[in-house]
């Protein structure tokens, strides 16, 4: 899905951009898009490592589990299958944790490592585990409380009172989030389903197989 | 409201001395730790450079080209269904592959018709509400290795769609709100001149 999309993107650019002749500006802008992209990287170089930092000593000093303790009911019911005690796990619930109180930067290496360890754990197939689409679709859909840099951009283009969009803002995204809960529900589901059936599938291998033995 | 952008410039530095004075009351050896786990970030980013680099070729080609304005104008009829000004569409759709693009977008609406306005009251809260589709999937998919994504960006899509749904009814009530309240104030003042 993601190849084609990408595919689709840089391809109907360069078409449409040829087709309507400005295709110089966007000779110029491919150069500036990697120089950018490696100024984002230079940038997040020093800001990912500060909070994987601060992360390994709020890990190994026990921190950590105390926010996986405090985040554990609302875990059980997105995660069911996820053992508590994996790493993944605690990954997932700092990363909610830094996305609510607008961390965004701090939110980005624990996504990755959860992501990480749950590839681990799902084997590295190619396939997104459930409880890799759980996660992620969380947190396409914002998890965050405060928009403040929404506000400060209010605040400077001389919004009456910057702040009222908090809650109008959080109501709109708990609406995104509790339909992400919702198919992330669907999702838990139809994969125990699937994973019963494949179960039932394997026993009833298994009997025919210990069948075809005892007629040998 | 400046004691919120205050108080939120205080969250960083806060939390950062909890976690070092948490660690150093644990006996630990926060720096060697530190060190340790910067050291994992800087895999983390060493790995993702490639992503990045795609996702920003890609956005900006689809940029630059005017291809993705040419989209927008193409969807523009819709704002009318869902009942919200034109100029927030573009917004909507340059958000599932560009938070900074869409910023500025959001700042233009601000620039042109003001933040109190139903247009830039409407961008900031869809702004608020989610995140960037194309970004979040692919540098987190690709950490994981994984191919196939399934129902993945369907379902984000959904959600977010969701998302803007609800900030555009919200958006719509608190503008009428306070179109409500400048009707009151003025009649107030024609009611005591």
């Amino acid at each position: 899905m993601i190849n084609l999309i990408w595919a689709a993107m840089i391809i109907i650019g360069i078409v449409y951009s040829i087709a309507s002749g400005n295709i110089e500006s966007l000779n110029t802008g491919i150069l500036d898009s990697t120089k950018e992209a490696i100024s984002l990287c230079i940038t997040m170089l020093g800001i990912v490592s500060l909070w994987c930092g601060i992360m390994k000593i709020a890990d190994k000093s026990g921190l950590m589990n105390k926010w996986t303790k405090l985040l554990s009911p609302v875990m059980k019911v997105l995660f069911p299958k996820l053992p508590a005690d994996s790493k993944a796990y605690k990954y997932i619930c700092t990363n909610i944790v830094a996305n609510m109180i607008g961390l965004g930067w701090a939110s980005t290496p624990p996504a990755l490592k959860a992501m990480e360890e749950l590839a681990k754990m799902n084997n590295n197939n190619i396939k997104a585990s459930r409880e890799m689409s759980i996660f992620l679709i969380l947190n396409v859909s914002s998890l965050q409380l405060i928009p403040v840099s929404i506000i400060a951009y209010r605040a400077e283009y001389g919004a009456t009172n910057p702040a009222s969009i908090i809650i109008p803002g959080l109501i709109a995204t708990s609406c995104s989030t509790l339909m992400a809960v919702l198919l992330c529900f669907l999702i838990n589901k139809y994969s125990n389903k699937r994973t019963k059936r494949a179960a039932k599938n394997n026993d009833n291998n298994n009997d025919t197989n210990s069948m075809l033995k005892k007629n040998i | 409201m400046t004691a919120i952008a205050h108080a939120s410039s205080y969250i960083i530095p806060l939390i950062i001395l909890f976690i070092v004075i948490y660690g150093a009351v644990k006996k630990l050896d926060v720096y060697e730790v530190f060190i340790e786990g910067a050291f994992e970030g800087l895999e983390i980013v060493y790995k993702i450079v490639p992503t990045l680099v795609g996702l920003f070729l890609a956005v900006q080609i689809l940029n630059d080209s005017g291809a993705l304005d040419k989209a927008t104008q193409l969807f523009s009829p819709l704002s009318s269904l869902i009942n919200t000004p034109g100029c927030v569409i573009p917004v909507i759709i340059t958000k599932l592959f560009s938070s900074g693009s869409a910023t500025s977008l959001m700042l233009n609406i601000f620039s042109k018709y003001g933040p109190d306005s139903l247009e830039g009251l409407t961008s900031a809260i869809i702004l608020s509400s989610t995140e960037s589709l194309f970004y979040t999937v692919s540098v987190f998919l690709m950490a994981a290795k994984v191919k196939k994504s399934g129902c993945i960006i369907p379902f984000a899509l959904i959600s977010i769609f969701a998302g803007v749904i609800a900030s555009i009814i919200i958006a719509g009530y608190i503008f009428a709100g306070y179109y409500f309240i400048n009707i009151s104030i003025a009649s107030l003042n024609t009611f005591i001149s």
